[in-house]
């Protein structure tokens, strides 16, 4: 499904303050991988997914998705197949919008827009359907403005949002790490159930270890811009936190010193 | 104020009203200070007063529109695909329409359309002939003709928001990042805008002028400003809501703005006055959510503070 083949990424090249951010790194995912990625801050997670997503360029390599060489295609044009959530709740929706006015924006993802009605009675009934999934009262609030939501209605909006036209890849950046733990439980789990139904190939950044084992098929650790790790299986399936702790340090020959990683 | 003076500005108002609704699409929708106005504004009035000097007033607002619309994506094309900032784009494409609007205008500064015919002059013979005048003594034919076009843009820029690529345009001043995660094309989205707003402000120069039967290079000055005007009384009066409400929120706005400019004239101030007076209402009412909060924390630090006074 998706394909990255020696991609680098060097920020600032040729300056003092030249930074090597993704290095020589090649990927491979089979259709209906859930891959949770971990590492410590400046491993070149997020690049990655912003090479992916097209938010940058890659300076060298390749990369394919569902068979498509996508690497020098513009964001909005990956986005045909891309869905992606941010750490951040307030990205991922357009505050003085609707909510039944962002969930439509996004149902027309990858197929041409015209001239026709934005809003229509038969996908006000489906909005309101997927909506009572969540569970959070919002299939009754189709008319409020987003802005008015907090950060955890808001996030979960976005996942339905990101998956509404069901993409080929699901890029989640952290995607409930500002948000309370309770919260943060009910995005993830309802995260795990719409990956699960819709099949979708999915990659997760995550600094917590323990969901990082308990999500998906594959884990995989980045340190200095390059995949130093790639778990699957029974290999994976007996790791306990303690385990992918040590492997981090003597893959990283350092001492753990990211606070923000979660012992969970 | 006399009913003459105010039938004026309710007309005035109607036709600087496309302005503002301009700006709602631009400064509101697409977040985007959009300084093209200027310069399209009088782009339409240059268009419009030729092509009715030439015998057709009707296709001169048409294609008054088209070109306010092409101003729109210069300044659009200079933001996205050049990325010059938003502002330095709208002051480069208003600067560069002034040499345009003198050449659109045969080389001369302004055009006046004495004796020829307008779009108002079959609504002038019309209401003549039925002898219909209103209580001010004047003819009905700018209040209809401004109010049939003013509330066709309305209409027209309402119905477009509410359509598929609508919503696109307006997610784009929201929330760029999420509509190109949607699969649109940004870019795009506001040159749309772009195109509509100045589209709208073309209109308003087009309609004006021919009703003034007279066009001029610097009628256009400062007309952002008086737009921003407009738009801050209307929403101060009609409050932020839906699309609709915002829109029309312009007009009034618009309206309201001539009648307090009337009212003003009516106490001999100098006309020359107006920009400062314009400039002072937008500056003041943009800031205003800031200097009441300043006061509020003033007042609450001296209460606070005298509390504690009692208490020592």
């Amino acid at each position: 499904m998706l394909e990255i083949r020696n991609i680098s990424k060097t920020f600032y090249p040729k300056t003092v303050n030249e930074r090597v951010a993704i290095r020589d790194l090649s990927l491979s995912l089979p259709e209906g991988d859930f891959v949770t990625v971990i590492g410590g801050n400046g491993a070149g997670k997020s690049t990655l997914f912003n090479l992916i997503a097209g938010s940058l360029m890659v300076d060298s390599g390749q990369i394919l998705l569902d068979g498509q060489d996508i690497t020098y295609l513009p964001e909005y044009k990956r986005a045909f197949k891309i869905g992606r959530l941010f750490q951040d709740p307030l990205k991922g929706t357009a505050p003085s919008m609707t909510i039944e006015e962002n969930l439509s924006l996004a149902y027309l993802r990858g197929r041409s827009r015209g001239l026709s009605w934005g809003l229509s009675k038969k996908n006000e009934a489906f909005f309101k359907e997927i909506l009572s999934t969540l569970d959070l009262g919002l299939e009754n609030r189709l008319k409020s403005k987003v802005g008015l939501l907090s950060g955890g209605q808001r996030q979960a909006i976005t996942l339905l949002m990101a998956t509404i036209a069901t993409p080929k890849l699901l890029l989640l950046d952290e995607h409930t790490a500002a948000l309370d733990p309770g919260t943060a439980d009910k995005v993830l789990n309802l995260t795990k159930r719409i990956v699960a139904e819709n099949k979708i190939t999915t990659i997760m950044i995550t600094h917590n270890i323990t969901s990082a084992l308990e999500c998906g098929n594959r884990t995989i650790m980045m340190e200095d811009g390059n995949i130093i790790l790639d778990l699957a299986g029974e290999e994976r399936k007996n790791k306990t936190v303690e385990d992918i702790l040590t492997l981090f340090r003597e893959k990283s020959k350092k001492e753990f010193d990211n606070d923000r990683m979660i012992l969970g | 104020m006399n009913l003459l003076a105010f039938q004026g500005a309710i007309e005035q108002g109607l036709m600087y009203g496309l302005v503002a609704l301009g700006l709602f699409v631009s400064y509101r929708i697409l977040n985007v200070a959009d300084l093209t106005v200027d310069g399209s504004f009088t782009l339409g009035a240059a268009v419009s007063v030729m092509m009715a000097f030439n015998g057709h007033p009707w296709l001169g607002i048409l294609l008054a529109v088209l070109a306010g619309m092409c101003a729109g994506i210069v300044t659009g094309l200079l933001q996205t695909k050049l990325r010059v900032q938003p502002i330095l784009a709208g002051i480069l494409t208003m600067t560069a329409l002034y040499s345009i609007n003198i050449w659109v205008m045969d080389g001369k500064p302004n055009v006046n359309l004495i004796g020829k015919d307008t779009i108002y002059t079959p609504f002038k013979t019309f209401f003549d002939a039925m002898g219909w005048r209103s209580p001010a003594g004047k003819g009905w034919e700018d209040l209809v003709v401004s109010f049939l076009f003013t509330s066709l843009a309305v209409v027209l820029v309402v119905l477009f928001l509410k359509t598929q690529i609508g919503f696109a345009v307006r997610a784009t001043g929201d929330n760029e990042n999420m509509v190109r995660s949607s699969s649109i094309n940004s870019d795009v989205t506001k040159l749309i805008g772009l195109a509509i707003a100045n589209g709208s402000v073309g209109l308003a120069g087009a309609v004006l002028a021919q009703s003034q039967r007279f066009a001029d290079a610097s009628m256009g000055i400062g007309m952002v400003v008086i737009g921003l005007a407009s738009l801050i009384i209307g929403e101060v009066i009609l409050g932020h809501g839906g699309v609709l409400r915002g829109a029309l929120a312009m007009i009034v706005g618009s309206i309201l703005y001539r009648i307090i400019i009337a009212f003003v004239l009516a106490r001999n101030v100098a006309a020359s006055d107006l920009k400062l007076l314009s400039a002072v209402i937008v500056a003041v009412a943009i800031s205003y959510p800031v200097l009441k909060e300043k006061i509020m924390l003033m007042r609450q630090k001296r209460k606070l503070t005298k509390g504690g006074d009692d208490r020592a």
